[in-house]
């Protein structure tokens, strides 16, 4: 029962609930990640990926349903901070340099100064940035950022990391450099991850199973376990294996309406 | 860039000096434009060696001592002012980012106080400040003038913090805070106060003038001894026979103008020294 990373059970998120414009975000999303897994969350804008990643979060409350994290309450599971989060936009504050970034969720947690500037400096280490501890976030580049980003969430070693699109706004080359490091960040630390990507040749290169997700309402059509195997690199992406899930996921995209609803039609 | 500014006015002073009209210029029987006489526009170089001679014939010492010192009086008020003031106006500013309710309640008062004129306030301070006894506090009249400098000064700042504290942060830092469960006393010192400096740094400018200028009238209307607002009411009677003699003291309350807002330009200095360079903004 609390093996589950995340466990959701018949959630659903309607905005406006019971108004006039309310919007069906998601129905019925039954998934359980269990831990050690890298699942992506994929599908055309409007699906509500993002919103489930943040009811999972307990950045939001369901309508109905619910969500477990480590087999807590979601909001308990964010008030003990067992996960961290990244988003598309780094989002390091500028008045701090890198290594104070990466402290924010230390300080919040209360441990004191000394151990706070240790471990900053070992997720520095992780990230392969030690020597960028004083630098401050406008000195770094898009991708680098990223990195502090992605040392910040993991910096409490919490067992579950949660992003949104986190390279969604890297160039092609330095997204995918970026993804072999989440893998070995990931694989080293085994954190389990719940990923919200647009990009199809992401998901299957880093997940092990690919939730394809449908719009209006949001809900999933089709879960695709991949298994490319634990040591993915540069060779994966030109494996025949690799096509084929990409074409599998495909696939299970076609055919979906694509709207854009991020600014929900309003109906009559 | 600023010597150059100071030139250029005190060249136009002296310009309109030779073509203005000795007694105004006249339309309809209104005098419309500025007398160009001596006694109404002195000439610059008479009200620069003013600074040299004595405040009063047989007085020892120069002009420049006595302004000197009533300067220095008036600075310390104002900046007695420009600190209250802003301790009033970030307090303010972090209640109404805390509740909007209060935000909707005070607002509008706080707009309707800045257009209450301010010689109308200032001998009710001082009734009201001699009023009042706590335990074996006694209330000096100049903490009247001080409470006046930040009466104009807490205004820009409670408006400047509140736009700073509630739309700096993004909300995905906002969200990366409650991401962490962090308290609302954490979102606050951690994110909005450090996200909010470069809407406070404009409202402090606006405040370190506003405290001079609240403190010099607050002089004037209270009749307060000691400060340049005091010695400028003084020296104006003395217009016809000293015309350059006023001047020395209007300078002076300039120039308190300058040193409050060249304070705040540390501040700035300090305060933002991690940020991107401007260059790298927008």
């Amino acid at each position: 029962m609390s093996e589950a990373a995340v466990e959701v059970r018949g959630m659903t998120k309607t905005f406006n609930a019971g108004r006039p414009g309310s919007v069906d975000a998601l129905v019925d999303i039954d998934l359980t990640i269990r831990p050690g897994e890298f699942v992506s969350l994929i599908g055309p804008s409007g699906c509500g990926k993002s919103t489930q990643l943040r009811l999972i979060a307990n950045l939001l409350e369901p309508t109905t349903g619910e969500v477990l994290v480590n087999g807590k309450s979601a909001r308990q599971a964010r008030l003990d901070q067992d996960y961290g989060m990244a988003f598309q936009q780094a989002g390091l504050f500028e008045w701090r340099n890198v290594a104070k970034n990466v402290e924010l969720p230390l300080e919040l947690k209360g441990w004191d100064k000394q151990r706070r500037r240790r471990r900053a400096l070992e997720m520095l280490e992780l990230v392969k940035l030690p020597e960028f501890a004083d630098h401050l976030p406008w000195q770094l580049s898009g991708g680098m950022q990223q990195r502090v980003a992605i040392a910040r969430a993991l910096a409490a070693h919490p067992p579950l990391l949660l992003m949104d699109e986190p390279f969604g706004a890297l160039d092609e080359m330095t997204r995918e450099h970026m993804q072999s490091e989440l893998l070995r960040v990931c694989g080293e630390t085994e954190t389990t991850v719940v990923f919200v990507t647009h990009s199809i040749p992401e998901a299957v290169f880093l997940s092990t199973r690919v939730v394809v997700m449908s719009p209006r309402p949001g809900r999933i059509t089709t879960v695709v376990p991949v298994d490319l195997g634990a040591r993915r690199g540069v060779d994966t992406r030109e494996d025949p294996a690799f096509f084929i899930k990409v074409t599998e996921v495909r696939e299970a995209l076609r055919g979906m309406p694509v709207t854009d609803l991020d600014e929900p039609v309003r109906e009559p | 860039m600023f010597v150059l500014a100071l030139v250029s006015v005190a060249a136009l002073w002296e310009l309109y000096k030779l073509i203005g009209p000795q007694d105004g210029g006249k339309l309809f029987g209104l005098t419309i434009l500025p007398r160009a006489n001596d006694i109404a526009m002195p000439h610059v170089w008479e009200m620069l060696s003013r600074y040299a001679r004595p405040e009063r014939r047989g007085a020892s010492g120069s002009i420049l001592l006595v302004v000197l010192g009533g300067a220095w009086f008036s600075l310390r008020l104002a900046f007695t002012g420009f600190v209250l003031g802003t301790l009033t106006g970030i307090g303010l500013a972090v209640l109404m980012a805390r509740y909007r309710v209060v935000e909707r309640g005070l607002l509008p008062y706080l707009v309707i106080s800045q257009t209450v004129p301010l010689i109308a306030l200032a001998p009710l301070v001082v009734s009201w400040g001699g009023k009042l006894h706590i335990g074996g506090f006694e209330w000096p009249r100049w903490l009247s003038a001080a409470v006046l400098g930040a009466f104009l000064a807490f205004f820009p700042v409670a408006v400047g913090t509140l736009k700073g504290l509630t739309s700096a942060p993004g909300p995905a830092s906002l969200e990366l805070m409650d991401s962490y469960a962090a308290s609302w006393r954490h979102t606050l010192f951690k994110l909005r106060f450090p996200a909010a400096v470069p809407f406070m740094i404009p409202a402090l400018k606006l405040a370190a003038t506003a405290s001079v200028i609240g403190v010099v009238v607050a002089e004037i209307s209270t009749g307060l001894a000691g400060g340049v607002g005091r010695l400028i009411i003084e020296y104006a009677r003395e217009a016809t026979s000293d015309p350059a003699k006023v001047f020395t003291a209007v300078f002076a309350a300039a120039a308190l103008g300058l040193v409050m807002a060249g304070l705040v330009a540390l501040i700035d200095l300090a305060a933002m020294r991690n940020r991107p360079p401007r260059e790298l903004l927008g």
